[in-house]
């Protein structure tokens, strides 16, 4: 029988000898061994007369500096100290992030007249508090280095908005009448719609054209014919007990997904009592996000996603006649996709990513049958962040080229970048009369225009936005605007002759249709206010699903490589690539940071001559690839070996590859795939059905974490069981538990008392604790970026990643798991993976605080593995000895702690000097301690929310709560963060906190701790992850290590290391 | 100047609003302190007049106390119903308004009265209050170190000469037996009394260096001067103005904020001229103008007190900042003075009777800590401790007396470093 394989790398797989040797090496670099050579120590390069000067200076320095007088530091007040405002305590407003068109309800935590935080808004329904990373990571765009500060006419410099208004106002009046065309991402904001109808009326033959780079043309214009409604229906991932997914990421990057994870992780959470949960079955080309948390995943062609639409359809009754599929597996997945749709009577929900209409004409015809209108999807509410549409952009590229559009005014895209021809949108653009952009940077398309006027961040702005019909949620300024901005909306009222304020628009807009003052009030307060609109109903019209049918029946098969270009997790379209936070989030799949590359499957690496199997992982040089599609300039890329993709397809990331003027984090990272996009029809399409590649002889540098931080072969830290196990034997854990208690718990049964030499620590008040389900974690990220933001984590840049030197407190684990036959053979396209936060597991009876030869870490009567970064000299024991691999050292002054410059100069990437500027330093919270070189960090479970929690508590008199009845003084980062709330923290002395009753009631089933046997009495619990697939899971096999637990093969003793 | 609402602002009053009613029913005299010091100390005194009249005995000019109530509450009413007293108030303090306080129950404003009326009397330390610290006796015990040095220094020299007379006894007595004797050496030669002078040197010179590397950065006894002499003598000292009326924040934020000047123009509208006081000496015993001082004051205000009014031109005060914390330690005010009820005085010396601000403790990690191995924590008055069930059973079977601070906690690292 098939067994199921967890590793992390190509070397854990094939347990090669270069792997085992990596894991002997717990830092991967050699000392610096320069000065010791043959030559003698009066020979080597610091000899020992520099050792005598240094030594020298460094004591003349210290005397020096012990005999400098103190400086004298000024407290200065106010002159009249605002009402509200009190120093050191964070204030936290209401508002909105927007993103192009996507707009996700936000709160900002504002400290001292700084915004520092972002954390989702739990009073929208929509998001439920959930954030997603880019959203986290915005706040360090509003202090980017590289924003624009000023506006600029023609090169220089306008001083005044005045007089830049009058030169607009000018040039507007000068364009001969022809049309004015304003060139926008989509908008949802209601307020802004109107000023844009107002000012179009004001120059009549005007228009507005919405532009999305990752469009949903396709969708919107296929809803159309079937609907008779341009517009994307809600889908209700909580509410479908089955879904299946044609190549929609939707938890990572499709349309909504903030949304859509938070109720697909409804679906997947599991009620002890009653096992259940919705089964996912996912069909696409690459591995995505959202395909590596499927029960059930199969691959195919890009060039076939009609065709197994087609079959999807063929199979449910659909009376047409679907092509031939490549591929039993394949098949049988369609007919197992089929069988457990029409299974669901209605609760089923069928997405598909595909942008080509007729696509998602036969899904829509899919829904249609399956039931799913009315149940699944509604159409009570539509989506409104995507309603570009593609061919209109490819109107606009004709008239500017033809000289039919006197002006240009761009605000919130970059088409010269991202629109799939560029340079011809770039020699169009030059030829307009007037071009104005209200980018905030000099990026590709601004440094054309003739004007630019900055617009401000979106934590800087008034605003609304409405990204669904009926879910509004405003925005409001958390600070003046840092630069000489100006809202875009105000320009636009300016130069259409209103001289009303946008702020004052905005307001007199809401309060009208808010009803009062009183309203408007409360909607900034709260910052969404959501009505629930009519029921509506829209009648599918089946009339061109035969048409639909007919063109996807002839849709030419792919040569013998197929091209995806795809939006990655943490970069999107592209537009936040100059924040240093995104561009170093390890990707949730490849774990690469600072690049995009070309992924390619196992025995496309085979074919072309690059050994996997043994130094592949452990060497950050890539081979290069040349990839070159007819008519279109050729792309030279590294590669990387991604199992799960199909074996005849690249996958490749769009986002990358800025320029200059972009800013020092994104300027040369990666490259622009953009051109790449071809327009099919009059949509754009992602993926390119012939593409040549060729392996050229260069080798490129890849930094990504996936080899970091191993744990030598022990496999039990991650737990996996089918639902059809865990139901018959839903004890499994505890009887490894049992067996722990039975082996090592001597005569009282006690395994936390009688496993180990070392005494307990009494926790007399608090004792903090957190739990991660498994289940409801699909590995977006969003934690590590809100743990990055909260705790001052540094920026360390490609080159130090490359070797081994990130930073991140909390990692994401991503675990493939593929099966292996009977004949020993691992299929590597037949895979899931297991995503697992890792994260300080705050041991109660810890290896680190053992060895630390000067007690810098150590353990609180609260639980927490304290660090004490003053008394750390930097010896990393503690690091080498923590099983887990969560300690983190400084290796250099990565944030300007120290007060020697020298442990920067020469050092540190462009990205992370960029981090040192005093403007990136204003997101610095001011409660974490900045690191200074030599020193080791790790998750402090974020303490000092922890003593803000209890100090409010106190202060009011009460005990602390930690979630019961959902009250809460105290949650950490990563929990606040998580849209799927798969991260709970608390009081685990509190029987009533959230965490108590998970582990003690709720989940005992499917409770464990990370390698329990070691008995280091971690305070993080994991609850096991649960596959809905009727495939055997949970079998750990492996050459190398034992297994720890086993659905089938009883219980064997358990790892000893 | 954009207008933010907070969230949490938003509800705040409204809970200190609900705290102020469930305490509404047992008003005591102490609160009827706070309360004072709470809403009513910014205008007035309980024996002078300010912008407002002395209250001590004020209420007894009430003949109908309802009304006197109703004044608190809402004085503007009281005016217009015509009430005698209340007109003849409004008209002799210049026709300025009272703040109202309609969140003041009858039972409140009469234990406010109560307190200033028994004010002088026998006054109870209260949090923020100025009072006398029983940990500012130790402070003061004489210093023994001096006195032990001398005995040191005269056993030493008696052992020097117990020894010489030891050596030429020696020497006598081996002259007597006719022994050879080698040339004496002068004790200043002698390897053994210049070893042992050396060791020493060295101990002390070590002891010494060791405590000026400790001392870096701390600035025991810093008081610099200051843009304007304010004394606290006069302020929190002579006219009992409570802490938290220019240092609010104390009960709320890490910080206990320096007032900004808006606060200080709230009495020194009024008050321009130093003349009742004391006489104030800066450190170097000059003696100071207040009036010339105060004058300052309304130049950064901005303030013409002949006119009565702003120029507009004002500008913050740049004082010198005197305690300074290193980056990485974390102190809040409000955990201390809020929830651990200790008194300013405990770390800031006794400042009701400091001119200018002088640094009363050294700031060192060791006085911090020490403090928190002696300081006992609220545990049976706050709620929050209700948790440590154990320390609870301890008490009660009084196998421990107290609880400090340690013993919650409060001296491992990550309480102030993080």
């Amino acid at each position: 029988m098939e067994q199921k394989k967890y590793w992390q790398n190509f070397g854990e797989l094939h347990n090669s000898k270069a792997y085992q040797e990596s894991l002997g090496n717990e830092f991967e670099e050699e000392l610096n061994a320069q000065d010791a050579d043959d030559k003698g120590i009066l020979d080597a390069k610091s000899p020992r007369r520099d050792f005598l000067k240094y030594l020298g200076f460094s004591t003349a320095a210290a005397t020096l500096a012990a005999s400098c007088e103190m400086p004298v530091k000024k407290s200065i007040p106010f002159l009249n100290k605002p009402e509200n405002y009190i120093p050191g305590v964070a204030d936290y407003y209401a508002t909105t992030f927007v993103n192009g068109g996507d707009a996700i309800p936000v709160i900002a935590k504002v400290r001292d007249g700084r915004p520092i935080k972002i954390e989702g808004n739990e009073l929208s329904t929509m998001t439920r508090g959930g954030t997603g990373a880019i959203a986290q990571a915005s706040v360090l765009d509003l202090y980017d280095t590289a924003r624009l500060r000023f506006p600029m006419g023609n090169g220089k410099e306008v001083t005044t908005f005045e007089a830049f208004d009058k030169m607009v106002s000018d040039a507007l009046a000068g364009t001969g009448g022809l049309p004015v065309v304003l060139l926008t991402s989509t908008i949802t904001s209601p307020s802004t719609k109107q000023i844009i109808a107002e000012f179009i009326a004001k120059f009549p033959g005007s228009r507005h054209v919405q532009y999305d780079a990752l469009s949903a043309s396709g969708i919107l214009q296929a809803n159309e014919t079937s609907f008779g409604k341009r517009a994307i229906p809600s889908y209700d991932f909580g509410k479908a007990k089955v879904i299946v997914s044609l190549g929609a990421d939707f938890l990572g990057t499709w349309l909504n997904s903030v949304e859509y994870a938070n109720g697909y992780g409804d679906g997947r959470k599991i009620n002890q009592a009653n096992p259940e949960m919705s089964k996912h079955i996912h069909f696409e080309s690459i591995l995505s996000l959202t395909g590596a948390n499927a029960d059930d995943r199969y691959v195919h062609r890009p060039s076939e996603e009609g065709a197994v639409a087609l079959a999807l359809f063929a199979k449910l009754g659909g009376s047409v006649s679907a092509p031939a599929l490549e591929g039993d597996r394949l098949k049988k997945g369609i007919d197992m996709a089929a069988a457990a749709l029409s299974a669901a009577g209605g609760q089923a929900l069928v997405v598909s990513g595909s942008t080509n209409p007729d696509v998602q004409v036969i899904v829509n015809a899919i829904n249609d049958k399956i039931g799913a209108y009315g149940n699944t999807i509604s159409w009570n509410s539509t989506l409104n962040t995507r309603q570009g549409k593609d061919s209109d952009m490819v109107q606009l590229v004709d008239d500017m080229n033809g000289g039919r559009v006197g002006a240009v005014l761009v605000c919130g895209v970059n088409p010269v970048y991202d629109y799939f021809d560029g340079k011809k949108f770039a020699e169009a653009f030059k030829k307009v009369k007037l071009t104005v952009s209200f980018n905030d940077r000099e990026d590709e398309t601004s440094e054309l225009a003739k004007f630019i006027l900055p617009d401000n961040h979106y934590l800087e702005s008034w605003g609304d936005a409405e990204p669904k019909s009926g879910f509004l949620s405003f925005m409001q300024p958390t600070i003046l605007p840092l630069f000489k901005t100006r809202q875009f909306q105000t320009s636009l009222l300016k130069w259409s002759g209103n001289n009303t304020d946008y702020e004052d628009y905005l307001k007199n807009y809401w309060v009208t249709r808010l009803g009062g003052q009183s309203a408007w009030d409360k909607a900034l307060q709260d910052g969404v206010v959501e009505t629930a609109g009519a029921a509506v109903s829209a009648a599918f019209n089946a009339a061109a699903v035969t048409d639909a049918a007919g063109k996807l029946a002839s849709v030419k098969k792919g040569g013998k490589a197929e091209l995806v270009l795809y939006p990655k997790v943490s970069m999107g379209s592209g537009r936040s690539a100059n924040n240093p936070w995104l561009q170093e989030m390890p990707d949730p799949i490849t774990k690469a940071t600072w690049d995009n590359y070309a992924i390619i499957s196992f025995a496309m690496a085979k074919e072309l001559n690059i050994k996997v199997d043994d130094n592949y992982e452990v060497e950050v040089k890539k081979p290069v690839i040349k990839l070159t599609v007819a008519g279109k300039e050729p792309i030279t890329i590294p590669i990387l070996v991604v199992p799960g993709v199909h074996s005849n397809v690249i996958g490749l990331a769009v986002g990358y590859g800025r320029s200059e003027k972009t800013g020092r984090a994104a300027a040369n990272v990666g490259k622009n795939a953009y051109p790449l996009v071809s327009l099919a029809g009059n949509n754009f399409s992602y993926s390119v059905a012939d593409v040549a590649y060729e392996k050229l002889p260069d080798l490129y540098e890849v930094a990504y974490t996936q080899t970091h931080n191993q744990y030598e072969g022990r496999v039990e830290v991650v737990r996996e069981y089918s639902l059809k196990e865990f139901k018959a034997k839903p004890k499994v854990l505890a009887e490894v538990r049992e067996k722990l208690v039975e082996d090592y718990g001597g005569q009282s049964k006690d395994y936390r008392e009688n496993g180990t030499l070392y005494p307990n620590y009494p926790y007399p008040g608090v004792k903090w604790g957190m739990s991660i389900d498994l289940n409801s974690c699909f590995g977006c990220g969003a934690c590590t970026i809100a743990c990055t933001a909260e705790n001052n984590v540094p920026v360390v840049g490609k080159h130090e990643i490359a070797r081994a030197h990130e930073m991140h407190w909390l990692r994401i684990d991503r675990y493939y798991a593929t099966y292996r036959d009977d004949s020993g053979n691992d299929n590597l396209d037949d895979l899931n993976v297991v995503f697992m936060p890792m994260l300080c597991q705050h041991c109660d009876n810890a290896p680190c605080e053992n060895v630390c030869p000067v007690n810098a870490t150590n353990h609180s009567s609260e639980g927490l593995n304290q660090m004490t970064y003053n008394r750390c000299i930097g010896t990393r024991y503690c690091a080498n000895n923590c099983p887990y691999k969560v300690r983190r050292f400084n290796w250099a002054d990565y944030m300007g702690a120290d007060s020697f410059p020298d442990n920067q100069n020469g050092k540190l990437s462009d990205a992370t000097l960029m981090m040192n500027d005093d403007l990136s330093r204003m997101v610095l919270n001011p409660d974490v301690t900045v690191r200074s070189r030599g020193v080791i960090e790790k998750c402090s479970f974020c303490v000092q929310r922890l003593q803000e929690g209890k100090l409010k508590a106190k202060r009011e008199n009460r005990a602390i709560e930690t979630g019961r009845d959902n009250k809460w003084d105290v949650k950490t980062a990563c929990q606040q963060a998580c849209p799927t709330n798969a991260i709970v923290f608390g009081n685990v002395n509190d029987k009533n906190s959230v965490v108590s009753k998970i582990r003690n009631e709720e989940q005992t089933n499917r409770l464990y701790y990370s390698l329990e046997q070691l008995h280091v009495l971690p305070s993080v619990s994991y609850l096991a992850k649960i596959r809905n697939t009727d495939r055997q899971v949970g079998v750990v096999a492996g050459e190398h290590h034992a297994p720890a637990t086993e659905v089938t093969g009883g219980h064997e003793e358990p790892a000893k290391h | 100047m954009i207008y933010h609402r907070s969230i949490v602002r938003s509800f705040l009053p409204g809970l200190l609003l609900l705290i102020s009613f469930s305490f509404a029913n047992s008003v005591l005299a102490q609160d009827g302190k706070a309360l004072f010091q709470q809403k009513c100390a910014s205008c007035h005194a309980p024996e002078k007049v300010l912008i407002g009249p002395a209250l001590k005995g004020a209420d007894a000019n009430w003949e109908d106390r309802a009304q006197l109530h109703n004044w608190v509450r809402n004085s503007a009413a009281v005016i217009k119903s015509g009430y005698p007293r209340a007109v003849a108030v409004f008209n002799q303090f210049n026709k300025i308004q009272m703040t109202a306080f309609p969140e003041l129950s009858d039972a409140q404003i009469d234990a406010i009265f109560t307190y200033v009326n028994n004010f002088g009397a026998a006054t109870t330390p209260g949090p923020g209050g100025p009072a006398e610290d029983p940990n500012l006796k130790k402070a003061s015990d004489s210093d023994n170190t001096l006195l032990y040095g001398i005995l040191t220094i005269i056993l030493a020299v008696i052992a020097l000469i117990l020894l010489q007379v030891n050596s030429n006894l020696r020497k006598l007595s081996e002259e007597k037996d006719g022994q050879t004797i080698p040339e004496p050496v002068p004790f200043y030669r002698n390897k053994a009394y210049i070893a042992t002078a050396a060791i020493i040197l060295f101990m002390i010179a070590g002891w010494l260096i060791f405590k000026g590397a400790e001392g870096l950065g701390r600035e025991k006894n810093y008081q610099p001067k200051q843009p304007i002499f304010y004394s606290h003598t006069v302020h929190a000292g002579v006219n009992q103005i409570s802490c938290l009326y220019c240092h609010g924040n104390t009960m709320e934020g890490k910080q206990a904020n320096i007032p900004s000047v808006n606060i200080c123009m709230n009495c020194h509208m009024g008050i321009t001229e130093y003349t009742k006081g004391p006489k104030l000496y800066n450190a170097e015993g000059k003696e100071i103008d207040g009036t010339a001082e105060i004058k300052k004051l309304h130049e950064y205000a901005g303030y013409d007190p002949a006119t009565k009014k702003y120029n507009g031109k004002g500008k913050p005060i740049e004082w010198v900042r005197i305690h300074n914390l290193p980056d990485h330690v974390y102190f809040n005010h409000s955990q201390h003075v809020n929830a651990g009820k200790v008194q300013c005085q405990t770390c800031h010396g006794e400042i009701q009777k400091m001119g200018e601000v002088k640094q009363f403790a050294d700031l060192s990690m060791g006085w911090c800590v020490n403090c928190h191995r002696e300081t006992k924590v609220q545990f049976a008055d706050n709620k929050f401790y209700s948790i440590y069930e154990k320390f609870h059973e301890d008490l009660k079977n009084k196998k421990i007396d107290s609880v400090t601070v340690e013993m919650i906690g409060g001296t491992e690292c990550q309480k102030c470093h993080y």
